[in-house]
């Protein structure tokens, strides 16, 4: 378990400062996770490592063709085989875990940013404030998220920062429903009116009393937006608008197999088991997660 | 005589609700001398808690004034409000369980205030909240510093949060009813810590409760409130010995005695306390008052001395010192 991949140790260490096990059920924590939880963060582990150090690991280039090896199965040399012009197809989906882990994580951190800020000010101070948050929220939402990104795209260009800056603020709108709900229970809980009684203003009780106690839901569902953030990526990258070629994707690499997928399915479907795998991890964890939080906060 | 700690006068606090105004608190008046400890009494719901609360100001106030060492706090911006909270004036919650953050350390919410307010340094906050912790007889201080509020029972729980109203030796403290949530063999623990901690810091005191018994030995005077007003204050010895409001009798009388032959019946006061939106013309115990009479009824009586000093009570026909009503009117 010490080689968790960056976010789940992140989760877990927040989790275990939030709310310890209770000492005769301490180290149980662990267990109550399950299996199927630690499979998950190991794949997610190997993958987020794998894409972190990619520069140090010495993988052939991933836009580097054999032309002699095109769409050619796993074998000596190509582990995974290569694709249809030959590129080896290890390489291309660790330098495409790049681009999908940076776009998913980078925009979730957005989008949670954002919409915790959001939801705390309308859950807390409410009144008109509140009222305006959510129907700017709603609108936000309501508006096809696919069509913004294709449209912004289309004027701005395929740059990654496009792309993460785009998906973080449509993520922010539900960043800021699940803060705002957590925020309107915990304001009216007695430990607020203890903090302002010992003379705590707003912007301490937001940041010291509340935030600390939203923490653990939003960053559960944050893995959850995570898993959402990858497949817009992926989608997005399968239409041709993500990174430009010969840049990797995940995406774009199951689009790339598709002309051959008669001859030489293995081109896109590893590149879609392996995306697969990822997004179900990540649902799963996130999933996990979550009862466990919720449990402890029944207990409460 | 020195100006009083805290001169409360005519205090008024609305709730607005779909039928109307609710005036929880009714033109509450009173002081408090320095050192000195305050019980106030009275059924749920009668203002106990909201009046503790608005002392403070921590709910909109309709009316009156607050005056603490010379300065009104309902007229106070909140900015400045924020500096007395906590550190002049602090309160002990009820329910332990829900007055601490369940997130945050136990170390580092007492410690929050001291360098909140007193601008400690982290280091000498954690040195004084360990010190605080010791105080209010928490065993092993150092280990439970790092500890959850969920790691803690109850009454640990409720010397935490006294710790922490202490923890910038404020000059009054509200203790709104601090037992009521915990097991009856710790209350008594509780109320002596708090006791002792106010002589040890000449503290004045406000102890709430909802318990005659409670309040009894601990408390220099005693207000009995119902229905949002001051009915009855006097001096502890002096109410136990001579109450003179009707209602403050039936309390009396309510309280189980162990003298008494098994089996015999408690004897409780019929009736529920009054709706507050539309409270009942003239006295507001009248409807369950035994003797009650047609003036009751109709004139509001206000609260005026009565002979013992620092003794008053707002009745037209008072109990006397022994049982039944005094006959006289006033």
């Amino acid at each position: 378990m010490a080689a968790q991949s960056p976010d789940i140790s992140v989760q877990a260490a927040v989790l275990a400062a939030a709310r310890p096990a209770e000492a005769p059920r301490a180290g149980a924590t662990w267990k109550r996770l399950g299996l199927s939880f630690w499979l998950s963060a190991v794949w997610l582990a190997l993958v987020s490592l794998s894409a972190l150090f990619f520069p140090l690991l010495h993988f052939p280039n991933p836009n580097l063709p054999d032309l002699a090896n095109q769409a050619a199965g796993p074998g000596p040399g190509h582990v995974l085989g290569t694709d249809t012009l030959g590129r080896d197809m290890l390489s291309r989906l660790v330098a495409g875990a790049r681009i999908s882990l940076t776009v998913g994580y980078a925009s979730t951190l957005l989008g949670l940013m954002g919409g915790a800020i959001l939801g705390l000010a309308a859950g807390y101070f409410r009144g008109r404030l509140e009222g305006f948050i959510v129907a700017a929220m709603d609108a936000v939402l309501a508006f096809p998220a696919l069509v913004l990104v294709l449209a912004v795209t289309a004027f701005v260009g395929h740059d990654i920062r496009i792309i993460i800056l785009i998906l973080g603020a449509i993520g922010i709108p539900a960043f800021a429903r699940v803060t705002r709900a957590n925020t309107l229970s915990l304001s009216q809980r007695e430990f607020v009116l203890a903090a302002r009684a010992m003379g705590a203003g707003d912007l301490r009780i937001l940041g010291l009393e509340i935030l600390p106690n939203v923490m653990p839901s939003i960053l559960t569902f944050g893995l959850l937006v995570v898993a959402v953030a990858m497949i817009a990526e992926g989608t997005l990258a399968f239409l041709g608008l993500s990174v430009p070629p010969p840049a990797a994707s995940w995406g774009a690499m199951v689009a790339e197999g598709r002309s051959s997928l008669d001859t030489s399915p293995q081109v896109s479907l590893i590149p879609a088991a392996v995306f697969f795998l990822t997004i179900f991890s990540l649902n799963l964890a996130a999933d996990r997660l979550r009862r466990l939080v919720e449990v402890r906060e029944s207990r409460i | 005589m020195a100006t009083p700690l805290l001169q409360v006068s005519d205090l008024r606090v609305q709730f607005r609700t779909e039928r109307g105004h609710l005036g929880a608190v009714d033109g509450v008046s009173f002081e408090l001398e320095a050192g000195r400890t305050l019980g106030i009494v009275g059924e749920s719901g009668c203002g106990k808690t909201v009046l503790s609360r608005s002392l403070l100001k921590l709910n909109p106030i309709a009316g009156g004034s607050v005056i603490f060492d010379g300065r009104d706090l309902v007229a106070m911006e909140e900015e400045e409000l924020n500096d007395v909270r906590g550190r002049d004036i602090s309160i002990v919650f009820q329910d332990p369980m829900t007055s601490l953050n369940p997130v945050l350390t136990i170390g580092y919410q007492i410690a929050e205030s001291l360098t909140h307010h007193l601008k400690m340094s982290r280091a000498a906050a954690r040195t004084r909240a360990r010190e605080l912790l010791a105080a209010v007889g928490i065993p092993s201080p150092d280990g439970r510093l790092n500890e959850y509020p969920h790691q803690l029972s109850g009454g640990m729980r409720q010397r935490v949060t006294i710790a922490m109203a202490l923890s910038c030796e404020p000059r009054l403290l509200i203790a709104d009813e601090p037992t009521t949530a915990l097991d009856v063999t710790v209350q008594a623990q509780i109320l002596d810590l708090l006791k002792q901690q106010q002589r040890q810091r000449g503290m004045a005191m406000i102890l709430i409760s909802h318990d005659l018994g409670v309040v009894a030995g601990r408390t220099d005077e005693i207000a009995v409130m119902y229905a949002g007003r001051f009915v009855e204050r006097a001096p502890t010895p002096v109410l136990f010995d001579r109450p003179r409001m009707p209602y403050t009798e039936a309390l009396l009388r309510a309280i189980p005695r162990l003298d008494q032959p098994s089996h015999s019946r408690l004897l409780a006061i019929g009736g529920r306390p009054p709706d507050l939106v539309e409270p009942p013309p003239g006295c507001r115990f009248s409807p369950r008052c035994e003797y009650a009479r047609d003036r009751c009824r109709v004139d509001e009586p206000y609260l005026e001395p009565a002979l013992d000093a620092g003794h008053s009570f707002a009745c037209w026909y008072p109990v006397s010192a022994a049982a039944g009503p005094a006959s006289v009117s006033r």
